[in-house]
């Protein structure tokens, strides 16, 4: 959803300012310590209720240090310095079995925001959902 | 101006180097290196000179005085057996110990971690691996396999590529170790010249003399809690010096491979020989005729014909 910044705010550490490669590489060395496979992900469709975003090759499995994965981060920077993209830890243990961390490390320059979308229904009841101007764009012109 | 200063600012500060290799418990582990490893004199040497350099280095630094990490990449070379593999896995814990890699874990890799098996296989492969290796210590054995030159379309190329290509940015972040037999690395480097020009340390690992492998054998046995009686030791050393000069010798894996089938005939001994009551001595002795059982005396061949020993 926006804030006042009309800055994204999905995952953790979203109302802070942007991560520096430091703290990145801190994050993920907190997940590589438990055990978490790292993957990351990329998307231009930031819609709050859109959790399948694209992976950027493989999740990474059996690695000890951060800067493997800084690495990856950093080519999908370059090949998407426009899309959001995020770093997700999975948590495979039993009864988890589900991502246990996800941050964005990666903004668009702009971010035009959501806009809320009134429809009156029968009954002038009212359903309302929000629409990223951002997709009134095709994929791959949208930021 | 503000260079002058910091720099008279360095050479009245003063540093205690003892404390710092005090501290960095570096001794032990260059100790533990003498005292586990037999011989190796030139492989021993090369890593103290690297410990005193990474030590400097580090105290160096306390005084502002930085001049980039050195390039640690290594090619080992030697015949087989002759502890390229178990000195590899010492390395890391050593850079470590200095702080030069965080983690200090080992990746042990050969060409079938590396090279993928279709086109556009290869490179992720590769990336993985290094990955993974991060932090650590990539031991890359038989490297000469990496690259076939009868086969123009082989996929080894590419993985050397990526493999330069790390090696030269991400000097920080991990350190490549190749391994092989002395004459196939020289082929391999030269058609490689990338490669060897990237590796600042070449270290040869010589062969082992007849006393060298007898220690061995006495650390090896000393591991498994078994001994040689004096008798034993003698034909020990008279085996050593048979089964150099046959084929298929290679160092100290054919000292364990001797020492693996000594057992095998000493436990058959004690089965057969029918004494009731075994004290924990003789269960630990391996015996002269243990040792003289072997073919290399019988026969003059090694004990398995087909494949090294």
């Amino acid at each position: 959803m926006t804030n006042a910044g009309n800055r994204l705010t999905q995952g953790q550490f979203s109302f802070l300012p942007p991560l520096t490669d430091k703290q990145i590489s801190a994050q993920i060395k907190y997940a590589l310590n438990k055990g978490w496979a790292i993957g990351i992900e990329y998307t231009d469709d930031p819609h709050p209720r859109d959790t399948y975003w694209e992976m950027y090759g493989n999740p990474m499995f059996d690695l000890k240090d951060p800067a493997g994965i800084l690495m990856e981060i950093n080519n999908c920077r370059k090949t998407f310095p426009n899309h959001y993209i995020r770093v997700t830890a999975f948590n495979s243990a039993r009864g988890f079995e589900s991502p246990t961390m996800s941050y964005i490390v990666n903004r668009p320059e702009k971010e035009p925001g959501f806009g809320l979308i009134r429809r009156e229904t029968a009954g002038r009841n009212i359903q309302y959902s929000i629409h990223s101007y951002a997709t009134d764009k095709p994929e791959g012109e949208r930021y | 101006m503000a260079k002058q200063s910091k720099i008279l600012k360095a050479t009245e500060q003063s540093v205690d180097l003892d404390a710092e290799f005090r501290e960095s418990n570096i001794r032990e582990v260059l100790d533990k290196l003498d005292r586990e490893l037999i011989g190796l004199k030139p492989v021993k040497t090369r890593i103290h000179e690297i410990a005193a350099l990474l030590l400097v280095d580090r105290v160096r630094k306390q005084l502002g005085l930085s001049a980039g990490a050195p390039s640690l990449h290594m090619c080992f070379t030697g015949n087989p057996g002759t502890g390229k593999t178990t000195v590899a896995s010492r390395m890391s814990e050593i850079l470590h110990r200095l702080g030069y890699v965080r983690e200090g874990h080992l990746v042990s890799v050969t060409r079938d971690d590396l090279v993928g098996q279709y086109i556009g296989h290869t490179a992720p492969k590769t990336k993985e691996v290094i990955k993974r290796a991060m932090g650590g210590v990539l031991f890359i054995d038989e490297a000469y396999y990496l690259y076939k030159p009868e086969n123009e379309r082989d996929y080894g190329a590419e993985s050397i590529e990526i493999l330069l290509q790390t090696m030269e940015n991400n000097r920080d972040d991990l350190v490549v170790i190749l391994a092989g037999y002395k004459d196939r690395m020289d082929k391999f480097f030269q058609s490689n010249p990338g490669m060897r020009s990237r590796i600042a340390h070449h270290i040869d690992f010589p062969d082992y003399g007849v006393d060298e492998l007898v220690a061995i054998a006495k650390l090896m046995l000393a591991a498994q809690n078994y001994r040689f009686s004096p008798d034993g030791e003698k034909a020990f050393v008279e085996y050593i010096r048979l089964r150099m000069t046959l084929e298929y010798f290679a160092n100290a894996r054919s000292v364990r491979n001797a020492l693996d089938r000594a057992r095998l005939r000493q436990a058959n001994r004690l089965f057969t020989g029918g004494k009731k009551a075994l004290t924990s001595i003789d269960l630990m002795t391996i015996e002269a005729e243990d040792i003289k059982a072997s073919r290399v005396f019988l026969e003059g061949k090694p004990d398995t014909a087909t494949g090294p020993a």
